[in-house]
């Protein structure tokens, strides 16, 4: 799998009440989240967001609360894959078990710049840079969780356990 | 080579004589908690697993807290989901409004979490427990959605970090300003995917509502749970309040640590955690003159009988500041009835307080005290990100009941002995 897009740059820490304010969980529509995703982190962002373009950031992105609304937000506004120094554990969780796709990768976040085009092959956790020529690494993906993906998230790994017994 | 008490009950927990740290495990959970914000997707997620009913009635628990009672349709709507998939599933844990309480304060309250406990739950204060000496963590919907229909869960095992605290706590520092001053030195990531254990002569003499404000603010270091190694103080608390049995674990004297942090609190200020984030720690004696709109005393980190007390201690013969409004909101229904029949209320209501109902409500910007634009809030809350409680330029400092109460007296960050001479 390749995700290709635009490079949208965000610092450090980004916790998950600037990428979904908690004043519109009384929601869990994702068509509703997205048109408020990252609102306080960049008000434009819903806006100028295009479908398939890349969150690139920097450490600890999702830290907070454990509000699953966070990585359905990002993923309804149609953004393809998140890059970042480091994720919050249970930002990392959710975004497994809802299926948006997210690299760990320090280099990456230190090399592309706004606005700069980026592919991702996934399979082989690799970051193209293609605006700048350059190539960096991802950490690769523990194979439980890869289990996990493959399944197509969490809760149809855990029906297709419920179904078989086991 | 010992074992952490976290990796003792993670291993208890997966039917396993030994965990290592970085290990994947799958877990037996013997609580799976969700709220009205969280639970809602976890009930749309559970029903697509196909099972008819939850794992077991007694421990799958739903507390609406955040925006209840609710704020408005779209809130009712959410809040009477929980109901309707309570009443539907049997639930013997479903709290309502007018005896529920903020859930962190209450589940520990109501002996539905014990030590050696295993417990996940869609709230990322769930690391609260751990003051218990449980083990217990925030997860996403999702991952409660699939607890609610199997009992079990897959966690990494953490490293973990020992924190050792010696010495003498001052009058005024408790359970708030070691865990604000503890985030100040290892940083908002310093304990990313760990487990922090909190350990030592101060924390032996530390009351359990210091302990479940320490470990509720493991998560602002990035850790995955807090601990503290159960004691008399924690025997003295489950006993004839636990619903199940208990068990006491505790860490191997040769168990392996990534880190060990030695504190001395001698003389330990209280700390207030300035914007924007809890890292931003200093001792209230060099705040300088910040003044405030707002104080909020009250949430799953300070919400406590033993909060509203330290509170009143200086709030007593004081007004509150003609410039700030003081919103005092107990954590439970409980907490509430004994902050009555002890004073306390009344001394936040002559002091010219408004004291809610319990609810999350303005911490995390609900309602019940958002900010406008500008607006300065102290709140013995756990977060002060950008537009937490209000407007994305308001402004959230974090501190402990005592300071809170001083600076809704003075209308300034203030500390409590310059109120109570």
């Amino acid at each position: 799998m390749i995700y290709r897009g635009k490079a949208w740059k965000f610092g450090a820490d980004v916790d998950t009440d600037a990428i979904i304010p908690a004043r519109y969980l009384n929601t869990s529509d994702p068509a509703e989240l997205a048109k408020h995703c990252m609102e306080d982190a960049d008000p434009e962002f819903p806006a100028k967001v295009q479908p398939g373009d890349i969150i690139v950031a920097g450490k600890n992105f999702g830290c907070g609360s454990s509000r699953e609304h966070a990585p359905i937000a990002i993923k309804a506004a149609g953004v393809s894959c998140v890059i970042a120094k480091s994720f919050a554990r249970i930002f990392y969780r959710n975004a497994f078990n809802i299926g948006l796709p997210i690299f760990e990768s320090p280099e990456a976040a230190e090399g592309i710049r706004e606005g700069d085009e980026v592919a991702v092959d996934a399979g082989r956790g690799v970051i193209q840079n293609l605006t700048r020529g350059e190539e960096y690494r991802a950490t690769p993906v523990p194979e439980f969780m890869q289990q996990i993906i493959a399944a197509g998230g969490l809760i149809n790994y855990v029906a297709r356990r419920v179904k078989s017994g086991k | 080579m010992g074992m952490t008490i976290t990796e003792k009950i993670l291993a208890a927990h997966a039917g396993a004589d030994r965990v290592e740290p970085g290990q994947l495990v799958n877990v037996k959970v013997d609580l799976a908690l969700g709220n009205d914000i969280t639970a809602p997707v976890a009930i749309r997620e559970f029903e697509k697993i196909g099972v008819e009913t939850v794992w077991d009635r007694d421990r799958v628990v739903l507390v609406p807290d955040h925006f209840v009672p609710n704020k408005d349709i779209k809130s009712a709507e959410q809040a009477l989901q929980l109901k309707q998939f309570a009443r539907k599933h049997n639930l013997t844990y479903y709290y309502e409004v007018g005896r529920m309480g903020i859930e962190h304060c209450l589940l520990p309250e109501q002996g539905l979490v014990g030590p050696g406990d295993l417990v996940i739950g869609a709230d990322s204060h769930t690391c609260t427990y751990g003051g218990l000496g449980a083990f217990s963590t925030g997860v996403g919907s999702t991952d409660l959605a699939a607890a609610m229909a199997l009992g079990e869960t897959w966690l990494k095992v953490p490293e973990s970090i020992k924190f050792v605290y010696r010495g003498e706590l001052p009058r005024w520092v408790g359970g708030k300003d070691l865990i604000l001053y503890t985030i100040g030195q290892i940083g908002v990531d310093g304990a990313l995917y760990m487990a922090m254990e909190f350990t030592g002569p101060v924390i032996e003499r530390l009351s359990m509502d210091g302990r479940l404000t320490m470990a509720n603010m493991a998560v602002e270091a990035g850790a995955k749970n807090g601990i503290v190694p159960p004691d008399e103080v924690t025997r003295r608390y489950v006993e004839g309040r636990a619903k199940r049995p208990y068990q006491f674990y505790q860490s191997d004297p040769d168990a392996h640590y990534a880190r060990v942090y030695d504190f001395d609190v001698s003389k330990l200020e209280p700390q207030v955690a300035f914007p924007h984030l809890p890292e931003n720690a200093r001792p209230v004696s060099e705040a300088g003159e910040v003044t405030i709109d707002q104080v909020v005393i009250g949430s799953c980190t300070n919400g406590r009988l033993e909060d509203l007390r330290q509170a009143a201690s200086v709030l007593r013969g004081h007004k509150v500041n003609d410039n700030v409004r003081l919103i005092v909101i107990p954590g439970t229904q409980q907490v509430y009835m004994d902050a009555l029949r002890e004073g306390l209320v009344e001394v936040f209501i002559e002091a010219g307080a408004a004291v809610s109902t319990p609810t999350c409500g303005p911490c995390l910007g609900g309602y019940m005290g958002i900010l406008a634009k500008g607006e300065r809030c102290l709140a013995t809350t756990n977060r002060n990100f950008v537009g937490r409680m209000g407007h994305p330029e308001s402004e959230v400092y974090l501190a402990g009941p005592a300071v809170a109460a001083a600076s809704a007296v003075l209308g300034r960050i203030a500390g409590p002995w310059e109120v109570v001479k």
